[in-house]
């Protein structure tokens, strides 16, 4: 049974604790070997991986935000053109209402003016023939009143 | 040890040992790295064969992962150094994490050794070191390929009398990285050994889940504080 303090003190190979040997800077050179190859099988295929997609998840994004400013572009465009449409609508409305307007007057006027004519026709033949039967009444009653005259001188 | 525990049942700093001509090396170690190292690369192609720009399965694991390291790693070193370093400081905290997990989770004490026992290679002090004076360099490369000489300027900021310190930081700060893993893996490892000694049922539970959460802590310490190291290096002081 021997304890760790005597075996450091005992000479080498005989162990201990703190036996330092060719263990140390093969160890050494084994892991700098060690750096080299995870450095080419891990750290710049992973490297290069992680990289590619952060590229690719920024050049992604700054397209999204391009599509984004492109939309609302053309939204303001188009609500623009849809006011603009709307006007023009309201517009040519009102025009025709106007027009409308103007004819139904128009033709409100002609018939009037159409209608007047007619009366004053129908009131210019009426009293024609008002006066027409005016004066067959006076001749008749004329008439009449010669014929009582002479009946009355007839009877005395 | 005085009294009779029976903790060299533990086999504590006991070492199966290599000899590679006149080197010594502590064989379990390298066993239990290969099969560290063999999980993690397993891991890494299967999740990278096809790559998809929609991950699924493994390939959100080993992105998670990515970014968190990348994450970590710029965080402390900065934006406009840190992709130098990810590799290095990715490949610290998953060999460290993998490790330390590996050594609570996997049960090595199935396969039997000659000599010594199968654990976290963290918990071995070479491995530690190696770790730390690693991560020494790599912040010295990082500051003087950076800023050639004026690296040093470095060490008289904000005034000289900092020097002695910035010096003496030097040296403590792979001695504090090493011995911080290492202390932690070995100590988690030694309490769930003694406590399963013990008491064999139950009562090592809750230490073995204390011990993953510590495992998983220690190796975001040793790679936080290892790019610390390197941002502090690379740091442009705003005059």
């Amino acid at each position: 049974m021997h304890s760790w303090l005597m075996l450091a003190e005992a000479a080498a190979p005989k162990g201990g604790l703190f036996d330092l040997d060719a263990t140390l800077p093969l160890m050494a050179v084994q892991v700098v070997l060690l750096t080299f190859i995870l450095n080419a099988l891990f750290f710049q295929p992973v490297g290069k991986a992680v990289e590619e997609r952060e590229g690719f998840i920024s050049s992604s994004r700054a397209q999204a935000k391009e599509k984004i400013a492109q939309a609302e572009r053309l939204e303001v465009e188009l609500k623009a053109q849809l006011l603009e449409a709307r006007k023009q609508s309201q517009a040519l409305v009102q025009e025709a209402e106007i027009e409308v307007d103007r004819l139904f007057r128009d033709a409100l006027a002609l018939a009037q003016a159409d209608a007047n004519a007619t009366k004053e026709k129908s009131r210019v033949q009426v009293e024609a023939q008002k006066a027409e039967a005016f004066a067959g009444i006076d001749t008749q009653a004329t008439k009449l009143g010669a014929v009582i005259v002479d009946r009355l001188l007839a009877a005395k | 040890m005085p009294f009779n525990l029976p903790l060299a049942e533990l086999e504590v700093g006991k070492h199966l040992y290599w000899k590679v001509g006149q080197l010594n090396l502590h064989g379990q170690v390298f066993l239990s790295s290969w099969i560290v190292i063999g999980a993690l690369l397993a891991l890494v192609v299967v999740g990278t064969r096809k790559m998809e720009r929609e991950p699924r399965g493994v390939q959100n694991l080993l992105e998670f992962l990515w970014d968190y390291l990348r994450d970590l790693a710029r965080d402390q070193i900065g934006e406009k150094a840190y992709r130098d370093w990810l590799p290095f400081i990715g490949t610290l905290f998953l060999f460290i994490f993998v490790s330390n997990w590996g050594g609570a989770l996997i049960p090595w004490k199935l396969i039997h050794l000659p000599s010594g026992e199968l654990g976290a290679p963290t918990a071995d002090i070479n491995t530690t070191i190696a770790l730390a004076l690693l991560v020494s360099l790599a912040y010295f490369y990082a500051g003087l390929s950076r800023k050639g000489l004026r690296y040093f300027e470095y060490y008289v900021e904000p005034t000289p009398i900092m020097l002695p310190f910035k010096i003496v930081e030097d040296f403590t700060k792979p001695l504090s990285l090493s011995f911080r893993l290492f202390g932690n893996i070995l100590a988690d490892e030694l309490v769930v050994a003694v406590l399963a000694f013990l008491v064999p049922l139950v009562v090592p539970l809750p230490a073995m889940f204390l011990g993953l959460f510590t495992s998983a802590i220690q190796a975001l310490i040793f790679a936080t504080l290892a790019a610390y190291y390197i941002g502090e290096a690379v740091h442009e002081e705003h005059h």
